[in-house]
C-alpha cells in the first residue's frame, strides 16, 4: 500500500518527461496529461479511502528509517488535499485543452505547456506528501518553478511586467523558508516534521517564537495573508485563464497546507494564535475590499481570493480539533469554487471579448449557459445557504463560538460581513456582465487589449480589416491609421476610453466611425460566430467543475466529517507515532543536537 | 555552538548587500542580490552543521565527523538558485528585447483603478513615463507604421501633437 505514495508524484514527472520529448505532436501530448491526471485523481481516491480506514500511510523512502531518511507522509488532510487538487488540475486541463492554448496558437510555445503544467501537478502534490520539512521546500520550489514558465507564457509584455513581480516575490519568500529550515537545523538537528515537533517542544519559548515567526512569514507570501497578499491580484489576471485558474485554485492553498501543518505539528501551542486570528480578519476585510473597488473581472476574482484566505487563517488560528476540521473542509471548497469561477471567467472573456465590466454586458441572451455557470459558484462564494460555500463558513463560525474569545468573536464578524460583501461584489459582476444590456458604441467597436486571448486579437482584426476600405472611401481626412486610432483598442495604459488620443482620434474620425459601425452591422459574422460558439469542451470542463462544486454540498455530511477525522487526528500525535512505528529513536544528529540546547 | 566567526561575517556581509540590491528597480541588480542572498543562505546552512573539519560520513583519523546533512541540503539549495538564476536570465534578455527598460514596473490596471474619474489634466506624467519610451523603441524597429504616421500628420488639416507615441503602441497592439 505504501508504494502507491511515491507514484502520486512519479507519475507526472514521468508524464512531464515523455510529453517533453514529444514535443512536436500535440495529440499524444495532450492524451498523456490528460491520462497522467487522471490516474492521480484516481490515486488520490484510492489513498483517500485507505488512510481513512487503516491509518496514515509512511512511505521511508530508500527503506531509511524516519529521521534518518526522507519520509513520505499521507494522512486524512494530504490525501484529501491531493485527491481534491488531482481533480481540479484535470479539469482545468481539459479546459486549456479546449482551449487550443497549446495547438499552435502564436501566443504560446506549444512544447512547453503540457510539461510544465505536469511538473506544476507534480510539485503540489510533492508539498502535500512532504513528511520532511526540506522535501517541502523542495516541492515549493518545483511548483514555483513551474509557475514562473505558466505566467510567463508567451512571453508578450505584459506577462513578463507581471511575471517579475511575482518571481522576485516568490523568491524572497522562498529564501525566507530556507533560513528558517536552517534556523530550525540549528535549533533542532533534524528537518522530519515528526522529529521536529517533538524537539521543539523541547526547545525555549523564546527559540519557539522566533522560528515560528519566521516559518509563517515565508508561508505568509505564498498563501497571500494579508500585509504580505499585495503581489497577488496584480500578477495573477494577467496569465492565460487556465493558468490563472489552477493558479487561484492551488498555490494559495499549498501556503495555507503548509501552515496548517505549522500550527497543528510543529508549534501546537497557542502563543501565536491571537496574531493569526487578527490577520485572518484583516486578509478578509482588506481582499473584500479591493474587490469592490476593481472593474475588471479577473482582478476582482483576485482579490475575492485574497479575501477567502483570511476565512482559512481564521479556522487555523482557532487553534482547536473543530477549527482545523472546518478550515479542511472549506479549503476543499475554495480550492472547487475559486478555479471554478476563473474558468466561467475564461469563457466570459471568449465570447464577450473582454473581461472589463465597463465593457461586457448582455452575455445573457448571448450565451445564458454561461451566466449560469458563472452565478452558481458566485452564490457559492458568497456563502448563500444551500452550497457548501454557507456549511463551510457555518462551521467556521461555530469554531469560533466554541472559542469564545473577543477575538474570535470579531472574526465572526468580520467574516459575516464579508461574506455579504463578497455576494455584493459578485452579484454586481453578473448583473453588470450578463444581465445588463451590451453597452453599444464602444464595445462594438474596441475590445479592449487588455486580454490576450486569441479571440480578442482575431476580432480586433477582423474589425480593422472590415473598416479599412469604409475609411479609404470616407472623408479625406482620416486616413487608415487614423481609422485604426478609432476602431482598434486604447493602448494598454489606457484602460479608460477618455484618454485624449484615443478621444482626438475619435474626433478626427467621426464619419469613418460610423461607416465602420454600418459594416460592422453589415457583417455581423464577424463577432456574431465568435460570441455564440464557446467550444463544447471548456463549456464541458467549466459544467465538469459547477458539479462538482454542488457535489461538495450534496456530499457535504460524509465530507465534513471526514474533514472532522482529519481535524481530529492532525490535533493528536497520530502523525508521530505513524512515522515513528517502533518509538522514537533516542539518538538524533548528536553535534547539532547539542549544539541547539547549548545555544 | 561553535561558528567560524569569518563565515558568519561573510555571511552577514552577503546577506545586507543582497537585500539592498534587491530593493533596486533594475531586474539585472535584483538578480544580483537574489544570488547573494541565496549565497548567504548556503552559508547560514553551513554554518548550522556545528563543528567544521571532520568527515562527513565516515569516522576521521580523530574521531570527529561533520555532520552530512547541511552539506547536502545546501547542494540541493545551490542547485534550485542555480535554475532559477537561470530563468531569470531569460527573463531579463525577453524584457531587455521587447525593448523595455529591465525594470520592475508599476502594475497598469492599479494606475488605471487610481486614476478613474480624475480629469486628465490632473495626472502627472509620472504614470505614463514607461510607455512612452516603448513606443519609441517599437517605432524606430519597425519602418513602415512610422511612414504612415509622417503621411497622417502631414496630411491632416489640423495636426494634433505629433509623433503621438499611443497610436505606435496602438498599432503595435492591433497586429
Amino acid at each position: 500500500m505504501t508504494s502507491l505514495v511515491p507514484l502520486v508524484v512519479l507519475a507526472p514527472l514521468l508524464g512531464a518527461a515523455i510529453t517533453l520529448t514529444l514535443a512536436g505532436r500535440p495529440r499524444i501530448q495532450r492524451l498523456i496529461a490528460v491520462a497522467v491526471l487522471a490516474g492521480v485523481a484516481v490515486l488520490g481516491g484510492v489513498l483517500l479511502v485507505l488512510v481513512d480506514l487503516h491509518g496514515t500511510l509512511v512511505m521511508q523512502v530508500g527503506g531509511w528509517a524516519a529521521p534518518f531518511g526522507i519520509a513520505l507522509v499521507v494522512d486524512r488532510l494530504s490525501a484529501l488535499l491531493v485527491a481534491v487538487s488531482a481533480i481540479v488540475l484535470l479539469a482545468v486541463l481539459l479546459f486549456s485543452v479546449g482551449q487550443g492554448l497549446a495547438d499552435g496558437h502564436d501566443e504560446t510555445p506549444v512544447s512547453i505547456y503540457y510539461p510544465s503544467y505536469l511538473i506544476l501537478a507534480a510539485g503540489v502534490f510533492t508539498a502535500f506528501i512532504a513528511g520532511d520539512l526540506f522535501n517541502l521546500y523542495v516541492g515549493f520550489e518545483i511548483v514555483l518553478v513551474a509557475s514562473y514558465v505558466l505566467i510567463t507564457l508567451g512571453g508578450s509584455e505584459s506577462r513578463i511586467r507581471v511575471g517579475q513581480t511575482y518571481i522576485v516575490v516568490s523568491l524572497v519568500s522562498s529564501m525566507l523558508f530556507l533560513t528558517s529550515i536552517a534556523m530550525l537545523y540549528g535549533a533542532t538537528g533534524t528537518v522530519n516534521l515528526a522529529h521536529l515537533a517533538l524537539r521543539i517542544a523541547e526547545l525555549p519559548e523564546g527559540t519557539q517564537i522566533v522560528l515560528h515567526v519566521m516559518l509563517l512569514l515565508g508561508f505568509g507570501v505564498k498563501s497571500a495573508v494579508f500585509p504580505l497578499s499585495f503581489w497577488l491580484p496584480d500578477s495573477y489576471p494577467t496569465a492565460p485563464a487556465p493558468v490563472t485558474a489552477v493558479f487561484a485554485g492551488l498555490l494559495t492553498k499549498i501556503g495555507v497546507y503548509a501552515i496548517i501543518r505549522t500550527e497543528t505539528l510543529l508549534f501546537p501551542g497557542p502563543e501565536l494564535n491571537a496574531v493569526l486570528l487578527v490577520v485572518a480578519s484583516l486578509t478578509m476585510l482588506v481582499g473584500i475590499l479591493g474587490a469592490i473597488a476593481q472593474t475588471d473581472l479577473k482582478r476582482m476574482l483576485s482579490f475575492t481570493l485574497v479575501s477567502h484566505i483570511g476565512y482559512l487563517i481564521f479556522g487555523v488560528g482557532l487553534g482547536s480539533a473543530v477549527g482545523t476540521a472546518a478550515t479542511i473542509y472549506y479549503i476543499v471548497h475554495h480550492i472547487v469554487v475559486q478555479t471554478t469561477l476563473f474558468l466561467a471567467t475564461g469563457l466570459v472573456e471568449r465570447i464577450g471579448g473582454t473581461t472589463s465590466l465597463r465593457r461586457l454586458g448582455g452575455l445573457l441572451q448571448a450565451s445564458p449557459l454561461v451566466a449560469v455557470l458563472f452565478f452558481i459558484p458566485a452564490l457559492n462564494l458568497g456563502g448563500i445557504p444551500p452550497f457548501s460555500g454557507f456549511l463551510g463558513k457555518l462551521g467556521l463560525f461555530q469554531a469560533g463560538a466554541e472559542n469564545g474569545t473577543p477575538l474570535a468573536w470579531v472574526g465572526i464578524g468580520v467574516g459575516a460581513l464579508v461574506s455579504l460583501l463578497t455576494l455584493y461584489a459578485l452579484i454586481r459582476a453578473w448583473s453588470l456582465a450578463f444581465w445588463r444590456p451590451r453597452p453599444e458604441p464602444i464595445a462594438a467597436g474596441a475590445p479592449e487589449t487588455g486580454s490576450l486571448s486569441l479571440t480578442t486579437v482575431d476580432a480586433q482584426t477582423s474589425v480593422v480589416e472590415v473598416v479599412r476600405p469604409g475609411g479609404g472611401a470616407g472623408a479625406a481626412g482620416a486616413s487608415p491609421s487614423g481609422v485604426v486610432r478609432a476602431a482598434g483598442p486604447g493602448s494598454p495604459s489606457s484602460t479608460g476610453p477618455e484618454s485624449p488620443a484615443s478621444a482626438e482620434a475619435a474626433d478626427r474620425a467621426v464619419p469613418t466611425r460610423d461607416d465602420a459601425r454600418r459594416a460592422v452591422g453589415a457583417h455581423p459574422s464577424t463577432r456574431g460566430k465568435r460570441r455564440g460558439a464557446a467550444p463544447t469542451l471548456l463549456v464541458g470542463a467549466t459544467a465538469g467543475m459547477v458539479l462538482v462544486s454542488v457535489a461538495l454540498t450534496i456530499g457535504a455530511g460524509p465530507l465534513y466529517e471526514l474533514a472532522e477525522r482529519a481535524g481530529q487526528s492532525l490535533e493528536s500525535s497520530s502523525y508521530i507515532s505513524a512515522v515513528f512505528p517502533d518509538g522514537v529513536p533516542g539518538i538524533g544528529d548528536g553535534t547539532a543536537t547539542e549544539g541547539g540546547s547549548h545555544g | 555552538m561553535s561558528l567560524s566567526l569569518v563565515l558568519l561575517i561573510t555571511m552577514a556581509v552577503l546577506f545586507a548587500c543582497g537585500v539592498y540590491l534587491m530593493l533596486e528597480k533594475s531586474m539585472t541588480r535584483v538578480l544580483l542580490g537574489f544570488l547573494l542572498v541565496g549565497n548567504a543562505t548556503n552559508l547560514l546552512i553551513l554554518s548550522m552543521a556545528g563543528v567544521p573539519g571532520g568527515a562527513p560520513i565516515a569516522d576521521g583519523a580523530d574521531g570527529a565527523t561533520t555532520d552530512p546533512l547541511p552539506q547536502a541540503l545546501a547542494l540541493t539549495a545551490i542547485v534550485i538558485t542555480f535554475g532559477v538564476s537561470a530563468f531569470l536570465l531569460a527573463l531579463i534578455y525577453r524584457s531587455w528585447k521587447l525593448g523595455r527598460p529591465d525594470e520592475v514596473e508599476v502594475d497598469e490596471a492599479d494606475v488605471a483603478v487610481r486614476t478613474e474619474g480624475v480629469p486628465e489634466e490632473e495626472l502627472d506624467g509620472d504614470t505614463r513615463a514607461g510607455d512612452s519610451e516603448f513606443a519609441d523603441e517599437t517605432g524606430g524597429a519597425d519602418a513602415v507604421p512610422d511612414e504612415h504616421e509622417v503621411g497622417d500628420d502631414a496630411s491632416d488639416p489640423d495636426p494634433g501633437p505629433a509623433p503621438d507615441p499611443r497610436s505606435a503602441s496602438t498599432e503595435e497592439a492591433t497586429r
